[in-house]
């Protein structure tokens, strides 16, 4: 299996930029598998958070010309070791008699949420690193998911341990 | 002057006219549309500072303002209209930006208020150039013209130049506003890397003297640095061997004892033997393109390499590089030589161990120099010499695309950098003729050539107006071979002579056209008129049509087939 890459893309917080990213991307026939793109603290800059998978080589190609775009600041490839990361999950159950007490106990041991209810579906809200989420998706998955929705993986280094 | 900190209120048109007079700018290449009316009326204001040229179709002004900054080193400037203008234009910028040319194209865009409504003359200008420009705007303020102005001059023309499209609605042409021309650019997101690293320029110096087979692989990023001084005297320093991509031709004399010739698919035997034999390969400025490899793992395989590039993004693209450098390659160059200084004994030393080396690719250039034959029938190569010898290597030559390119690029010898002007990597047909009108006005008193061929000429055989409105006395030499001659190289060679569309059954007698536009048409039917015709061209100061009809099966030899490696040459 090709690994996951995630890259930490700081921009000018511009029209037209997203475009230039992805559009790199595209023009190699790379897939993203999720972006996140939100303002940070400085005025008039925005954060990427990509995810990716394929060939390293390839990868390393796209971040030489993302840091070519006059409007990319600064990217990164965070690497499972030195970063954090989290994904949110929105999680539509079918909720019978016979599943409310399942999903109430996975919904504990996840640590997740229900943010909505009506007769027969809950909705689950789960935040947590890749990983968890597939797992959480995967004990839900026989009781019935009518609807799922991810934010994508946002990322950020970890700090220094100090020695 | 006046000090207060009250600025002078103009139109956004006056404002983007002066700002490209603080530029420098005094040409520009367009066509008016609807969209930039207001720009073309005030233009008529600034006939003393700003000559604009009037092509015959927006492709023409792309290039005209491409061969301008190719031969000038100034970034070229276009202005057209939205919609169609802007599209005519996309052939000319993609081919600006594959081969690395600095230039500003201004395209009009219907009002701010309609923008993304299919407006009349309406496209999607900085969607459709997003991939083959350095950089593009779209405006929305006319409190930002001035400052985008400001930047895009200074990314196409700095880093690896490329081309900067700026593209404005029209109704900021005509609002007011004050203008105040910015002192400097910040860009938190564009800054190139001008200085080689310093470990890195040590390593390859110490690579370079212990090197028993070093070969110089150059290319076009020698011209746009300006750095063939440099990089002469590091060759010389070190008896180093040269060989060079298309684009780089000029960058290093072509009668120079240490140059070989160009590498590649039509390359030289001597420079793709002496590749693939190498101990270590200096790229300067080049960028491993498929056609100068061939079969990219037999390339150099017996070589180190280094790599100096302001791109690193062209670093290690193709091909595993040892020592990478990136940096301003006459920058880069200028480290190396003072790290040299010094190193007396160990250079002469290098010189001596390397004698051998330079006697072995002599040798392969005496077993196989670039030949033809002579026959009854005009050989191309044969004009292409004698355009050489008859304007001593000083003129400027452009080329369209095809065995007339590549005939240029063997048999002229190019002496000087921005003496040729071609369209490396896009491969463009009808580049040439409009990028030597761009060449002629950046180089009054040059002469300039285009070395076409009878298809490419005719896709922008229109500018020939242009040629003649300006006195632009450009020399067009047809090698008419009645073919799309390097299309029917290939189906000769690998489709058994299925000549599928490549024969030019109807051309139009190119003498005749010549003189319906107001020019001189001079035809050359066989060997011995050859030389008069040229003499006859460069002694009139007129644009002038030469058609030499030639030999209409001639080859471009030597040739590596498609996928093999570069020393699998087909000779002639
Ligand atoms: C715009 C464009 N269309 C198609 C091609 C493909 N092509 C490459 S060389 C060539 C033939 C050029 O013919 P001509 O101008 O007569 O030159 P010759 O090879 O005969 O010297 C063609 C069609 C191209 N390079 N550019
Ligand atoms: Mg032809």
């Amino acid at each position: 299996m090709e690994k996951t890459h995630i890259l930490s893309v700081l921009v000018e917080n511009e029209s037209g930029v997203l475009t230039r990213v992805a559009g790199l991307f595209s023009a190699r026939g790379f897939n993203i598998d999720s972006i996140c793109v939100a303002k940070t603290l400085e005025k008039n800059e925005s954060k990427m958070i990509i995810a990716t998978s394929g060939d390293a080589q390839i990868l390393e190609q796209i971040t030489k010309q993302l840091n070519r775009l006059v409007n990319v600041i600064k990217v990164q490839e965070l690497t499972g070791e030195d970063s954090v990361t989290r994904e949110t999950v929105l999680i539509k159950i079918n909720a019978d008699e016979t599943t409310k007490g399942d999903i109430f106990r996975i919904k504990d041991i996840f640590g997740g949420r229900i943010i909505d209810m009506s007769r027969n579906s809950y909705t689950l809200e789960a935040i947590g690193s890749e990983g968890k989420i597939e797992s959480l998706i995967d004990v839900l998955r026989p009781l019935g998911i009518k609807d799922i929705v991810k934010t994508g993986i946002i990322a950020i280094q970890r700090a220094k341990k100090s020695n | 002057m006046n000090h207060s900190t009250k600025k002078e209120l103009m139109t956004g048109s006056r404002i983007i006219i002066e700002s490209l007079i603080r530029e420098g700018v005094d040409t520009i290449f367009g066509y008016p549309g609807g969209a930039v009316l207001n720009i073309y009326d005030e233009l008529l204001n600034y006939e003393d500072k700003l000559k604009h040229i009037l092509v015959r179709h927006e492709q023409g002004a792309a290039h005209a303002a491409d061969g301008y900054a190719r031969a000038s080193g100034k970034p070229g400037v276009v202005l057209v209209t939205s919609g169609p203008g802007a599209t005519n234009t996309i052939t000319g910028i993609a081919t600006a930006n594959m081969d690395s040319v600095p230039m500003i194209i201004i395209t009009g865009q219907v009002p701010t208020n309609l923008i993304g409504n299919d407006a009349f003359q309406e496209a999607d200008t900085v969607g459709i150039t997003r991939p083959c420009t350095k950089h593009n705007y779209l405006l929305r303020d006319i409190k930002d013209i001035a400052k985008t102005i400001k930047e895009a001059f200074y990314i196409a023309s700095t880093g690896r130049p490329g081309p900067v499209l700026i593209d404005i609605p029209k109704d900021i042409t005509s609002n007011v506003y004050e203008f105040d021309y910015p002192e400097t650019v910040e860009l938190k997101g564009y800054s190139p890397t001008y200085f080689g690293h310093h470990i890195q320029i040590l390593k390859l110096v110490e690579e370079i003297l212990k090197a028993k087979k070093p070969l110089l692989y150059i290319g076009g990023g020698v011209i746009s640095s300006n750095a063939a001084d440099e990089l002469k005297e590091f060759a010389e320093l070190l008896d180093l061997p040269i060989t060079s991509t298309l684009m780089g031709l000029g960058g290093f004399p072509s009668n120079h004892a240490l140059f070989f010739g160009m590498l590649g698919m039509h390359g030289t035997y001597a420079a793709n033997m002496a590749i693939s034999d190498a101990d270590f390969i200096v790229a300067i400025g080049a960028r491993f393109d498929d056609r100068v490899t061939g079969k990219v793992e037999e390339f150099g395989k017996n070589a180190k390499f280094a790599h100096i590039d302001i791109d690193p993004s062209s670093i290690g693209k193709n091909v595993k590089i040892d020592i990478p450098v990136v940096g301003d390659v006459k920058s880069v160059l200028s480290s190396l030589l003072e790290a040299l200084s010094g190193k007396t004994e160990k250079i002469s030393s290098g010189r001596y161990d390397r004698l051998g080396w330079l006697e072995k690719i002599n040798e392969w250039k005496y077993e196989h120099p670039l030949l033809y034959k002579m026959s009854d029938t005009i050989k191309p190569q044969y004009v292409i010499e004698k355009i050489y010898e008859l304007t001593g290597g000083d003129a400027v030559i452009a080329t369209e695309v095809g065995q007339n390119q590549m005939w240029t690029a063997q048999f002229y010898k190019f002496k000087y950098p921005r003496t040729l002007l071609t369209s490396g990597g896009l491969g463009t047909m009808g580049y040439g003729f409009p990028a030597a009108i761009g060449a002629q006005i950046a180089c009054p008193d040059k002469v300039v050539f285009d070395i076409a061929g009878d298809g490419s000429i005719q896709m922008n055989i229109q500018e020939l107006a242009t040629a003649v409105q300006y006195n632009l006395p450009v020399k067009i030499a047809i090698i008419n071979n009645n073919f799309l001659g390097m299309i029917r190289q290939w189906q000769e060679l690998f489709y058994h002579k299925r000549y599928s569309s490549s024969e030019m059954n109807v051309n139009p007698d190119f003498v005749k056209l010549a003189e319906a536009y107001g020019a001189v048409g001079l035809r050359a039917k066989n060997p011995d008129e050859v030389v008069p015709v040229i003499e006859e061209a460069l002694s009139i100061n007129r644009p002038v049509i030469m058609d030499f009809v030639v030999d209409r099966e001639e080859g471009v030899y030597p040739m590596v087939v498609p996928g093999a490696p570069i020393t699998g040459m087909l000779l002639v």
